[in-house]
């Protein structure tokens, strides 16, 4: 039983049959939200989507950009680390040749030089072979002529004086030799 | 609440809640027409504005909490609605479906936000206004995109179709492009508000009603009635959801409908 019917007529409404009132206030509340959010929302969302999607896509080209840079600098270094490893390969092949020659030339001078020293070596040694023979064949002189004067002295008596003579020439002669 | 207007008399019985329970009084003895329903609509109106345009007012590149919890409904209705159902021209139509969503969201909500808890929706006024306008949107766009002529003879004589097969076809078609499509769409609305608010009723005023009782017996079941009332209301949440979506994807779809070239 209901104690407060709340309808002024009391009747049940179909709960489908609309009311007037309510039919005008929804279209009303609906169009003014519509043209609020139309005018101040969807502009300043659709802003803020296309403000973002190009500071994404802006931040990706300068990204691409930095990356081809670094790119660029990297062949770059390559290309002169080759060159300057290819001028230091040369360098050290010129070097090599070059020290060779050098090398070459020194051995050369040095042989040059014991040559000559040895030349110099040869013609003071045959100059004093010389000197000795030439002293030589004045004393061996000196000595024939003294023994055949000795010999002549001793007017040759006989043999054994003879043998004797020869004998103690031969001895004055290792003395003289040993002094 | 005075507005549900119920006063239980020792020896009465339960008078379960009916569909008087959604005539609410006016306000104001003077102005009839400014009932809670009413109210309603309005307050929905401020509080959706307000939110959007404090929301959206900087509509900085890094957004704030507020932007981005308002971007997040805008996005949601403008892409995974508008965009991936109509297509390539969706723009024009992102600040009606996202009206539409945001409208019909916050009125299904405040049939269960503390204090207000009735669905304007319920009231069959208005699911009725936004299918009469989701029928002349997607009427006036097909038409303008085709020409009066080749839109109605689409719609009644479907291409591809044999000879024969239109005495069948096109009262059918005719019929679901003119009446049972805006009727589905606000009765769908309407009755899933209208039975969900009559359940929560039936399960709060049976609850209130038991624990009255005098009987000891009744009075400790009165709890379960309860309970079972606040599960309902989360189911309602659900539901309140899930309607809006629906009423705005069946909007999007029938603009997509009609603009496209054969269907």
């Amino acid at each position: 039983m209901r104690s407060i019917n709340l309808l002024a007529g009391g009747e049940e409404l179909n709960p489908l049959v609309p009311h007037t009132a309510e039919l005008i206030v929804g279209a009303i509340a609906f169009t003014l939200l519509f043209l609020v959010l139309r005018k101040a929302v969807v502009p300043k969302f659709e802003k803020a989507f296309t403000e973002r999607t190009q500071a994404i896509e802006g931040g990706i080209e300068r990204a691409e950009k930095a990356q081809l840079e670094a790119q660029r600098a990297l062949v770059q270094y390559n290309e002169q680390l080759s060159s300057a490893q290819g001028e230091a390969a040369k360098l050290r092949d010129d070097a090599r040749i070059q020290g060779a020659a050098i090398l070459e030339e020194l051995r050369a001078k040095a042989q040059e030089e014991a040559n000559r020293i040895t030349a110099a070596a040869h013609a003071s040694i045959e100059a004093e072979r010389q000197q000795a023979v030439t002293s030589l064949r004045n004393e061996v002189g000196a000595l024939a002529v003294e023994l055949a004067s000795k010999i002549v002295g001793e007017a040759l008596e006989d043999q054994a004086r003879q043998s004797r003579i020869v004998d103690r020439f031969i001895e004055d002669l290792e003395k003289s030799q040993k002094n | 609440m005075p507005a549900s207007g119920r006063f239980y008399a020792e020896g009465d019985g339960f008078v379960p809640p009916s569909t008087n329970d959604f005539n609410l009084p006016p306000i104001f003895e003077s102005i009839e027409w400014l009932t809670k329903p009413v109210l309603l609509v309005f307050l929905s109106v401020i509080l959706v504005s307000v939110f959007f345009i404090l929301s959206a007012r900087k509509a900085a590149v890094v957004p704030s909490k507020l932007q981005f919890a308002g971007e997040s409904v805008y996005a949601f209705v403008r892409n995974d609605l508008a965009r991936d159902v109509i297509g390539h021209e969706f723009m024009r139509f992102v600040p009606y479906l996202f009206t539409l969503f945001t409208f019909v969201l916050t009125n299904n909500i405040f049939g269960i936000v503390p204090f207000l808890q009735f669905p304007a929706m319920s009231h069959v006024a208005f699911p009725y206004v936004l299918a009469i306008f989701t029928f002349c949107v997607f009427h006036y766009v097909g038409i303008r995109k085709k020409g009066l002529g080749k839109y109605l003879k689409e719609i009644a004589f479907m291409p591809g179709v044999p000879k024969p097969v239109y005495i069948l076809l096109t009262p059918i078609e005719i019929a679901t492009f003119f009446l049972v499509r805006p009727l589905t769409l606000s009765l769908r609305l309407f009755a899933n508000m209208f039975a969900g608010h009559l359940l929560l009723l039936v399960f709060i005023m049976g609850g209130d009603y038991m624990l009255r009782d005098e009987h000891l017996i009744m009075k400790l079941f009165s709890p379960f009635s309860f309970t079972f009332g606040i599960a309902l209301t989360f189911f309602e949440f659900m539901v309140q959801c899930l309607q809006a979506y629906i009423f705005t994807l069946l909007t999007a779809l029938y603009i997509a409908g009609a603009l496209a070239d054969e269907h």
